[in-house]
């Protein structure tokens, strides 16, 4: 099986990445990252695991809706989880208040990683091991009319159109995906903590690139319930 | 050969998944082009019904065609699974939009674990058709049918022809799944050139007195091509016609194994699994075919027969089952509780068409029927996929819950037309008038006005051409050539000058009847001295009340 490097400050040598980009006008950028991102955790995401007796376990359904974007002429799936479409908004709300921000130049990336907890003996804390990272670069335009906007709806969302087709020929690979774990084991894996569904770990960051072409690096951590690490 | 490496179990379990999952592939496709928001629920208990983990709903009239193209067979080389999507207009022109293929290929993956792996890969195939249905251009055009033309749904399962889809359509696959019998393929071809078809020409028309009507003229299509309308509730609340509910009846339970080698425990059994009834929204979105229920009502072959419209008849067709889904699904649709202050009946003659025309369209056998999907109110959750769910009860009970919610809407009525709504004959509001019932409620018949039944109930049986055999109409006077300047009456029948005829004559508001009023008033009196003997116990309580106001 494959090993990632032992580092959670960079994306580790055997750590699937993927870069998607996007030009949007500033009030898209939260639509079009929540397109992104939902249509990612969909396809890593899983019902919740039952576990039984003899290391049997059965999983839980995962519902999906559709999500029209109001500013986009765009619609996507998302898995049917308020706490996960909760927590994907807030990252996204930061991402956009950081990009509108002074010292932006309207440029800036957001990234989720997925990553495994490798548990380490005392008194070196765990480790998260990423096995997928996701980077979407966004670039803010700003339109000068009315006419202009149209344009940019209907082409934003042709877009983002292909951007689906690239997230969903990537799953298709079937590359590597953590094993199944053990009921001890499942924390290190899945993101237990929510009632509905259960994701792969993961935890999403973003990056402004400020006018002077210098990344400023803000790190968002996602905090799980029962983290150990750091 | 190349079966003798898997076990008879697996092979069992691996051609139920790959039934299922050619099932489920077309209910998702089906009801992405439904032209509606779909929703559902995640459960963290598995229910063991939901195949792959997913929670996709089943339309009964879907599986069944689904079933019926597949014949028993499964997928395999050279014979593929379509879906063929396309697009009707109302002048009748048809073009194909995409068709969706799920193919086999000779290329096996001896080493893969059906029971697990293919099942898991399966399930995120489906999560990728979910993802891919929303991003081809038939999608939006499909959430804007209903004014001038519909989506339909066509299965067939042999050889893929592409060749209606036009010069340089496009290809997206949507994913694979190796098996140790082949590697099953997922894709989509789709149309581009839509030039004349841009989606600015389907915008809605300006809505007439503050309600969108979703208006088609009905036009019946050839009866060659066994085409079928996007729309589901056609089938939704008949599940007794669809004999196939049993196989759909199998549940899936998974249980999987973590202890080296990841084994799955994998059971099948057949169980009877209940289906939630549907929720009851309150869509303000007006009719779901409206037009062309009406047709079927007021042409009297399918009339006020309680045997024929009654669930659990094999013979009724098509159009008796789609009107019942709509029915219970949009109940409000048909007694016009709208909140925009009035709703426009449903018209009571065809809007076009000959009496021939009107025939095809309502004989039950030849396969073909078809309804406009609405594009419902973006706040709807759980609408379309909920109301799909088999038979959901009884439409009556939707019948009578909208009935007192929408009180306020016809004042004069709800308590008639619940009780109407009890008896056992769908939609026997709309049933010929029990006289008797009638007469001896002061509310529904109260002195001053003329002996009517309720706007709609009239609007439903009045004349029209449509030679209805029901009861009694309400025209006092007939109005003749009433032709508002600024109605369209080519494509809406229903529009401003039938309106007009049927609300002339409302019944008069119970609450201003005086009979209502002084029976009540009597009422009342005898029981203040009950009232007043309750209100003398609890005086403690008022006054504590009384002194956090001070």
């Amino acid at each position: 099986s494959r090993c990632c490097a032992p580092s959670s400050a960079a994306p580790a040598m055997n750590c699937r990445a993927e870069v998607l980009e996007v030009s949007v006008e500033g009030r898209q950028v939260e639509e079009a990252m929540l397109a992104v991102l939902h249509t990612i955790l969909l396809h890593r995401s899983t019902g919740k695991f039952h576990y039984k007796k003899e290391g049997t376990y059965s999983i839980g359904t995962v519902g999906t809706q559709d999500v029209d974007c109001d500013f986009i002429d765009f619609a996507y799936v998302r898995v049917s989880s308020e706490e996960l479409d909760r927590a994907l908004r807030k990252a996204v709300g930061e991402f956009k208040d950081a990009l509108r921000g002074s010292g932006s130049d309207g440029m800036g990336q957001i990234s989720l990683e997925f990553y495994q907890k490798k548990k380490s003996r005392w008194p070196f804390s765990d480790e998260c091991i990423p096995w997928e990272l996701w980077t979407i670069k966004v670039n803010v335009v700003n339109l000068a009319n009315e006419q202009e906007r149209q344009i940019c709806r209907e082409k934003v969302g042709e877009k983002l159109c292909e951007k689906i087709i690239n997230i969903v020929e990537v799953m298709n690979r079937h590359e590597y995906l953590p094993k199944m774990p053990t009921q001890s084991e499942v924390d290190n894996v899945f993101d237990t903590s929510l009632k509905d569904v259960q994701p792969y770990l993961y935890k999403i960051s973003y990056q402004i690139t400020d006018s002077l072409g210098t990344s400023v690096t803000t790190t968002m951590r996602r905090l799980i319930k029962d983290t150990l690490a750091l | 050969a190349m079966d003798t490496d898997l076990s008879s179990q697996d092979r069992k379990d691996l051609d139920k998944f790959i039934k299922f999952f050619a099932l489920k592939t077309v209910q998702v496709i089906v009801q992405a082009r439904l032209g509606e928001k779909i929703c559902t629920r995640s459960s963290s208990s598995p229910t063991g019904s939901d195949w792959f983990n997913l929670a996709i709903k089943d339309i009964p009239e879907v599986t069944h065609e689904a079933k019926k193209a597949l014949a028993g067979q499964l997928p395999a080389v050279g014979r593929s699974m379509c879906v063929e999507i396309s697009l009707k207009t109302s002048e009748g022109d048809s073009m194909e939009l995409e068709i969706w293929c799920l193919e086999m290929n000779e290329k096996c993956d001896k080493e893969i674990k059906v029971s697990y792996t293919v099942y898991n890969r399966l399930s995120l195939l489906l999560k990728s058709l979910l993802a891919i249905t929303r991003v081809t251009p038939a999608y939006r055009l499909s959430r804007k049918q209903g004014h001038e033309y519909v989506i339909l749904y066509r299965i067939y399962f042999g050889e893929v022809q592409l060749s209606g889809l036009g010069e340089g359509f496009q290809t997206v696959r949507v994913g694979t799944v190796g098996t140790p019998v082949g590697t099953i393929t997922l894709s989509c071809a789709y149309r581009i050139n839509l030039a004349f078809m841009s989606t600015r020409q389907f915008e809605r028309t300006p809505p007439i007195m503050g309600i969108i009507i979703d208006h088609f003229v009905d036009r019946p299509y050839p009866s060659s091509s066994p085409m079928h309308p996007c729309n589901y509730r056609a089938g939704e609340d008949n599940g007794a016609v669809y004999p196939s509910v049993e196989d759909s009846q199998e549940v899936c339970t998974t249980s999987f194994s973590t202890s080296p080698p990841s084994q799955c425990v994998f059971t099948v059994t057949k169980a009877h699994f209940q289906t939630p009834p549907p929720v009851v929204t309150d869509t303000l979105k007006v009719p779901v075919m409206g037009l062309a229920f009406s047709h079927q009502l007021s042409s009297s072959r399918l009339s006020y027969q309680p045997a024929a419209l009654g669930v659990g008849s094999a013979d009724v067709g098509y159009p008796v089952l789609f009107a019942g889904g709509l029915n219970a699904a949009h109940p409000h649709q048909l007694i016009g509780a709208g909140k925009e202050g009035g709703v426009p009946p449903v018209p009571s003659q065809p809007a076009h068409g000959t009496q021939a025309d009107q025939d095809r369209m309502c004989t039950p056998l030849d396969g073909v029927h078809y309804s406009a999907a609405t594009p419902s109110s973006s706040e709807d959750t759980e609408t379309v996929s909920n109301s799909s769910e088999g038979k959901c009860g009884s439409p009556h009970d939707l019948l009578e819950t909208i009935f007192i919610r929408k009180v306020g809407a016809f004042v004069n009525k709800p308590i008639n037309q619940v009780t109407m709504a009890n008896l056992d004959i769908p939609f026997a509001m709309f049933a010929p008038k029990n006289v008797e019932l009638e007469d001896n409620d002061p509310m529904v018949n109260p002195p001053e006005s003329p002996e009517t039944e309720s706007p709609l109930q009239g609007s439903l049986h009045s004349e029209g051409s449509s030679g209805s055999s029901t009861g009694n109409t309400h025209d006092d006077f007939v109005m003749i050539d009433f032709k508002p300047a600024f109605s369209k009456d080519d494509i809406l029948p229903m529009d401003l000058g039938t309106f007009y005829r049927e609300f002339q004559n409302p019944p008069q508001l119970s609450s201003l009847s005086i009979d209502i009023g002084a029976q009540s008033m009597a009422e009342d009196l005898d029981s203040l001295p009950e009232k007043l003997a309750v209100h003398e116990k609890n005086v403690k309580e008022f006054d504590a009340f009384v002194e956090t106001l001070q």
